[in-house]
């Protein structure tokens, strides 16, 4: 499947890297890119966001991993991955070799494991910037992650800033389960960072009627899908109102292109289709292409020109 | 030949071999439903789809979308392929849940999204004795196509089909056409003889170069261990929940014994649902083992 050529100039930024699409796979959603080659040109989309990867190889946790729930799903995956070593070594040299760029999204327990990691990633060809996971609810601590305090979260990110390449934007991955995102969306830029994606799952449970107890393995999981759209448009919405120059990387239940257009009249310059999926392995090239028409369709020659429009004064 | 570290494994040498992949990428299709009927507790649904049919092999699956365009119900159902032919391909759904059952209420000229080939298919039998296949419940449907490849090169075919009760007993005519003997057994005792697979199987596991399975999780333990017992290699094709059914949502894990002897979580999707039946642990699914590649990380560390 082909982008579909139209009028409107479908170019945007990330941070400094200029990209051709504005719709991105989200990070945990397309594994490292190469299972949705069948579907679409990895090369046309936006950019591949790698699950998030680590120091070292994780298996993750034990099944059952997942549960449906109304217009979503909640997951307990915890970062299955191959670490730093197996990405070097093999999915990333795949993405560079066929054009297709790389978000990587990086993930740790530790301030020093996150900065190890973007200097792991400086220079590697075809990583276009690095996605920090700090709010990924999977993990051993949950409620305790990063993004759940903005001192810690811009611990982190003045961190990987310091040492991730200069070429490489990093962007903050931040979540909605927190009392006030601008707070930490203001503390993680003040720290370096040079956008935001919002927003990660938030955290649910689902109990088994018949077993009566928690279906997932991992008692309780990380929810996606449209079910979570409206939470992650107002995240939007509010954190570009207050920092309306800080690029944001929207994502959260992104199904069509009109939902897409949301998030860009929110204040996002891009998006990432993430839980859509696995409902529809061509949607990343389906969204770009619905986006293009939705745009044409209201008068916007450019993509740019869309980016925060709903905030508009009232004439 | 290796062996499994960790107490989870099978004692001694692995009789199967890492099953390879399938050799075409599947595609994305909207098919439009040439038949449905009813076949005892389940529904047969055959797809026009003349890209995916082409490009099956036995022991691959197709995935559904389910509930039409704007369904609430996001995850893919994926299903085993029972039979392609004229560009068509066939799968027998067992209505249980929301999705199944949306699946099994289509109707010939409605249209369904779905992606497939997937999954690795079944390898090839080493040379030797007669190959069996053993299907529990609408599992046998998966292993008519393998049957009929193993006919058509000239095999021969034992085949096993059992059921909880006769209405969900599947294929059986199918392979009647293909195996000999093809051994009938229900747990009600309703059709064929009362018992399981594994009692029909121990008669014809002694001859056997190789067994196929498909069905419930417990029953292909309990046929790997029948198989393993009389030293004759077993694959399995495994029935895990999957989100996707193409490899990116890492949910339908199962602890996998590998070449080099070592168990990682193997996606049933992309890396299965074929998988040597000697290498799934199956007493620690839903479990995290300390020498899984990577538990070490999750703070799973040796006793």
């Amino acid at each position: 499947m082909t982008l579909l050529e139209t009028a409107v100039d479908m170019s945007t930024d990330l941070g400094s890297a200029t990209i051709p699409s504005p719709v991105l796979t989200a990070s945990g959603c397309s594994a490292f890119g190469r299972e949705l080659e069948p579907f679409l040109d990895l090369t046309a989309i936006g950019a591949v966001v790698t699950k998030s990867v680590q120091l070292r190889a994780r298996s993750g946790r034990p099944t059952p991993r997942m549960a449906e729930t109304p217009s979503g799903m909640l997951n307990s995956i915890g970062l299955q991955g191959p670490g730093i070593d197996g990405l070097l070594a093999d999915d990333l040299p795949w993405l560079a070799e066929r054009g297709a760029r790389a978000l990587v999204s990086i993930a740790g327990t530790r301030v020093e494991d996150f900065a190890e990691l973007a200097g792991r990633l400086r220079g590697v060809p075809g990583v276009l910037g690095l996605e920090v996971n700090i709010s990924c609810p999977n993990v051993e601590s949950r409620g305790e992650v990063f993004a759940c305090d903005p001192v810690a979260a811009a611990d982190v990110v003045g961190a990987v800033r310091a040492v991730a390449d200069p070429a490489q934007p990093v962007y903050a991955k931040l979540s909605p389960d927190v009392t006030d995102i601008v707070a930490v969306a203001r503390s993680v830029t003040d720290a370096g960072a040079d956008g935001l994606s919002m927003i990660n799952t938030l955290l649910g449970l689902v109990i088994d009627p018949d077993t009566m107890r928690p279906v997932l393995g991992g008692v309780t999981g990380g929810l996606s899908g449209p079910a979570i759209r409206p939470v992650a448009l107002r995240c939007v919405w509010q954190v570009h109102a207050a920092l309306p120059q800080v690029p944001i990387l929207g994502m959260g239940g992104i199904r069509t292109g009109l939902d897409a257009l949301q998030f860009v009249l929110a204040g996002a310059g891009a998006v990432s289709v993430g839980t859509a999926v696995f409902n529809d392995p061509s949607a990343v090239a389906r969204v770009h292409d619905e986006l293009a028409a939705a745009l044409a369709a209201r008068g916007f020659s450019s993509l740019r020109d869309a980016v925060g429009y709903a905030h508009r004064d009232a004439t | 030949m290796t062996t499994p570290t960790g107490h989870g494994g099978h004692r001694g040498p692995l009789l199967s071999r890492p099953v390879p992949v399938a050799g075409r990428a599947p595609v994305q299709r909207v098919a439009e439903v040439a038949d449905a009927r009813p076949a005892g507790a389940y529904v047969q649904l055959t797809l026009a789809a003349p890209e995916i049919a082409e490009r099956a092999e036995p022991g691959q699956f197709v995935a559904f979308a389910v509930g039409g365009a704007t369904s609430a119900m996001l995850l893919r159902r994926s299903i085993a392929i029972a039979a392609t032919a004229d560009g068509q391909v066939t799968v027998v759904v067992a209505p249980h849940g929301p999705g199944s059952t949306w699946l099994a209420g289509l109707r010939p000229g409605d249209t369904v999204d779905v992606v497939g080939p997937l999954g690795r298919p079944f390898p090839a039998a080493p040379p030797g004795g007669p190959a069996v296949v053993v299907g529990g419940g609408y599992g046998a449907a998966a292993l008519v196509g393998l049957a009929a490849r193993l006919r058509a090169e000239g095999r021969t075919v034992a085949a096993v089909a059992g059921a909880a009760s006769a209405d969900r007993l599947c294929s059986v005519e199918e392979l009647s056409r293909i195996a000999d003997p093809v051994l009938v057994t229900t747990d009600d005792g309703s059709a064929g003889r009362p018992g399981r697979v594994t009692d029909a199987l121990a008669d014809l596991a002694g001859d056997a170069a190789v067994v196929y399975a498909c069905g419930p999780m417990p029953m292909l333990r309990a046929v790997t261990d029948v198989a393993t017992a009389a030293g004759v290699p077993c694959y399995v094709a495994v029935e895990e929940s999957m989100a996707c059914g193409i490899g990116v949502c890492m949910t339908c894990v199962l602890p996998v014994v590998g070449e080099d002897g070592r168990t990682r979580f193997a996606r049933s999707c992309t890396e299965g649902p074929v998988f040597g039946g000697d290498r799934v642990r199956f007493a620690d699914v839903g479990r995290l083992p300390w020498d899984v590649v990577g538990a070490d990380a999750m703070g799973v560390l040796a006793p």
